[in-house]
């Protein structure tokens, strides 16, 4: 099974300390977090963690049940990018008169779909969202201008399949256990099964 | 008027049942509730309320006073262990909670459910490096189950209610409270203690599936040569009798690893023996040959497994696990029954055909015949003069009739006492499997003495382990803790020098250990005791300390260089398991 990137939903209780309860699930195995968001989820009391990490199938799903284990982890989705819209947002502090003077900049602006937040004597601040690509892209033209300063967000994600978590939520809430399965990949296979 | 007088009264009423009490006292109407009897702990600054508190409660609280913190959560597990309760530790901040690390990682990794409460510096001096103040939860975090700084008494009754929730339900494991200096002090209004049932975010059992159950019964009901093998998880079930109808009625040839000893009695026909690295002969080979694995319990731990890449490849693998983490970590399953094994082995049993194995079953006892000439015999019965564990623990058996409650530490005697112990009760064999903690074995029977006051209780402990805690024989002392201690005494780090021996060339880098007197040391602390070095002393010796009314010490001088047998070499499979 070869790595790839997989982005990790967890929806949690807001709760001091789990940010380090999630994160010591990959230190713990030297994996490497590409980016990590917190964010409010649709619900209110309801905390949104998305991470993105590069690996295997195979332990994506052992990470994820470790994070569900978690007390305070209501549930953990893995998703490859295909599976996902996702965004990345990027600033870029650039000088002013650079931008006033050579034209090239304005054209490589629109081309980027990037917009100016802040226009000072001295320096415009701009703005991009999109892929990692897109956003790179912009530095790479952005550099022979004196790019003064770069910074990226965290990825942000929302599952194409997923129908948000009220209904979820809601199953967390009963007492009596959860319809949730957890899904075994050899399941509906019984030939494969009760071939002895 | 009425109308307007009326909730006044209604205050009036309520104001009467709420009391004003303090954080400290919180925490101990808290352990009355969870109908704790027993603490183990350690007081000092920054959990000075509630040792204040404590000094009330004294007729309904049991402390326990050790000599070192490790010394009491080492002692708590012992205690849950024995008693299938929830281990209540006290401890100080600083080092007081930072001794309290080596016994939550060994209560993690073996499951045990404990609820640690640590004082802490007053809220507004955390994170000033003030005096006595470590990190307590960041640095716990890794091995607990969960845990939770309290900073406001108000939070007590509740988070109090879902530590011992937490620590008890699902897959037990611990739970460390620290509670800031102040919130101890703080008075608040108490509204009662209610206990814990349900965390919205906690799923402690996953639902359990009939279509595995029945899937799993199919592929037993048609196995020419199934095998069960099983861990604690049937013990933290307290599903002993269910286990004990599902391998009766299908008949299946059942293995324990070291943490699921003594779940069913060490002589149940179906019982072929321990498996793992020093585990029999029959259950480790026969590991590679059976067709279907019934995996209950376990969690596949390497040192049970070997070489991963060559374990069980031509079988069909059924786990049951109530941690769904569990499943597919180490070994793929191809059937897993998610739940309580409480609740699934029912419904396993109830689909499984009745079945004897007979050809099977004695394909394990001829193994068994092959390793008691090459291992067994000589160890229990040695041809020279030279004392073996073996022989110490089968005269213990012969005389505790296999009703007493074997606590052991790390090494070699551990190995030697798992192998040969007989057990006829669940909750008999303490011993720290996952995490391998020397030092053990000491506090953890004086917890299980109060976990199962009317059992006996004997610890065998190593001559290097028992230094590294010995310190608790003035907790002994002082409570007139009636444990037997046998220290089996071969002047050497016994396991590490095995190893030396077997894959380092002989090359013996510091296990060469020198011991005081340990009976001189006993004798110290008024508790008596004896050296064996002779065969023919070794039983009146251990009539001895069995007939004895209180704590004994027993050090056996055994063989300096004996090694345990059969042995799985790290990095091989479980057929390479080698005799000698």
């Amino acid at each position: 099974m070869s790595k790839q990137e997989y982005t990790i939903t967890v929806y949690t209780e807001n709760q001091i300390g789990l940010l380090n309860r999630i994160a010591i699930i990959f230190s713990r195995r030297k994996i490497n977090i590409e980016s990590l968001n917190t964010s409010p989820s649709e619900i209110d009391s309801v905390h949104r963690f998305t991470i993105v990490i590069n690996e295997t199938e195979d332990v994506v799903r052992k990470l994820c049940r470790q994070i569900e284990k978690q007390v305070e982890v209501l549930k953990a989705y893995f998703n490859t990018n295909d599976e996902i819209i996702w965004q990345e947002l990027a600033l870029y502090k650039v000088p002013t008169d650079e931008i006033a003077e050579k034209v090239k900049v304005e054209r490589l602006l629109r081309q980027f779909g990037a917009r100016a937040v802040v226009i000072r004597k001295d320096y415009t601040i701009f703005e991009t969202t999109g892929h990692r690509e897109e956003t790179e892209g912009l530095i790479k033209a952005l550099e022979p201008y004196s790019l003064i300063e770069f910074v990226r967000s965290a990825r942000v994600a929302i599952i194409n399949a997923s129908k948000g978590f009220h209904e979820k939520l809601k199953e967390f809430e009963s007492e009596e256990p959860g319809t949730d399965v957890i899904e075994n990949e050899f399941l509906n296979q019984q030939d494969e099964v009760f071939m002895m | 008027m009425n109308t307007v007088e009326e909730p006044e009264k209604k205050i009036a009423r309520s104001a009467k049942t709420i009391e004003s009490i303090s954080g400290s006292e919180a925490v101990l109407k808290a352990l009355i509730a969870e109908n704790v009897k027993t603490i183990f702990g350690y007081p000092g600054g920054a959990i000075m309320p509630i040792y204040d508190a404590l000094y009330d409660y004294k007729d309904r609280l049991h402390h326990i006073l050790v000599r070192h913190e490790q010394g009491a959560i080492h002692a708590a597990q012992g205690f849950a262990r024995a008693s299938g309760k929830t281990g209540v530790v006290f401890a100080t901040s600083g080092p007081g909670a930072t001794n309290l690390v080596t016994g939550l990682a060994d209560a993690m990794i073996d499951s045990t459910p404990l609820v640690c409460i640590t004082g802490q510096v007053f809220a507004h001096l955390l994170g000033t490096d003030a005096f006595q103040e470590t990190d307590v939860i960041n640095i716990t975090t890794p091995v607990t189950k969960w845990n939770y700084q309290v900073t406001d008494a108000i939070e007590i009754p509740s988070i109090l209610a879902k530590a011992f929730y937490i620590a008890g339900s699902g897959r037990p494991g611990p739970v460390l409270i620290d509670i800031t200096k102040n919130a101890q002090l703080q008075k608040f209004d108490f509204k009662g203690y209610t206990t814990c049932k349900h965390i919205r975010s906690y799923r402690p059992k996953p639902i359990v599936r009939k279509e595995y159950i029945e899937q799993a019964a199919q592929l037993i009901n048609v196995a020419q040569k199934p095998f069960v093998i099983f861990g604690q998880g049937i013990i933290l079930g307290k599903a002993e009798k269910e286990f004990k109808h599902f391998i009766e009625k299908s008949g299946i040839p059942a293995a324990w690893t070291i943490m699921g000893m003594s779940a069913i009695p060490t002589d149940h026909p179906l019982g072929v023996g321990m498996l793992g690295m020093h585990g029999n002969y029959g259950p480790n080979v026969l590991t590679n040959e059976c067709d279907v694995l019934i995996a209950i319990g376990m969690r596949f731990d390497d040192r049970v497994t070997g070489r991963l890449d060559k374990y069980a490849k031509q079988a069909k693998i059924i786990h049951l696990d109530i941690d769904p983490a569990e499943i597919d970590k180490n070994v793929k399953t191809t059937i897993p029954v998610w739940g309580d094994c409480k609740e699934t082995l029912p419904l396993l049993t109830e689909l499984v055909n009745k079945k004897t194995h007979m050809q099977w079953l004695q394909r394990f006892k001829d193994f068994q015949k092959q390793e008691e000439e090459t291992c067994i015999i000589p160890e229990l019965n040695p041809i020279n003069e030279v004392l073996t564990m073996g022989e110490v623990i089968n005269l213990l058996n012969e005389l505790t009739k296999g009703e007493a409650i074997i606590v052991t530490d790390v090494g070699q005697h551990q190995m030697v006492a798992c192998r040969y112990a007989k057990y006829n009760y669940s909750r008999s064999n303490i011993t720290s499997g996952g995490l391998g903690t020397m030092g053990f074995a000491l506090p953890a029977s004086i917890g299980a003495k109060f976990g199962a006051e009317k059992r006996t209780v004997v610890s065998v402990i190593g001559d290097g382990g028992v230094q590294m805690t010995i310190q608790e024989l003035g907790t002994i002392m002082q409570f007139n803790v009636d444990v037997k201690i046998i220290v089996l005494n071969n002047n050497f780090l016994g396991m590490v020098r095995q190893w030396q021996q077997l894959f380092h060339d002989k090359r013996y880098s510091f296990v060469d250990i020198t011991s005081p007197d340990f009976v001189m040391v006993a004798k110290g602390y008024h508790i008596e005791g004896q050296s064996v070095s002779k065969r023919e002393h070794l039983k009146n010796a251990l009539s001895t300390m069995l007939n004895h009314k209180e704590a004994y010490l027993l050090e056996v001088m055994v063989g300096k260089e004996n090694n345990v047998f059969p042995m799985v070499p790290q990095g091989c499979s479980v057929s390479e398991i080698r005799l000698k």
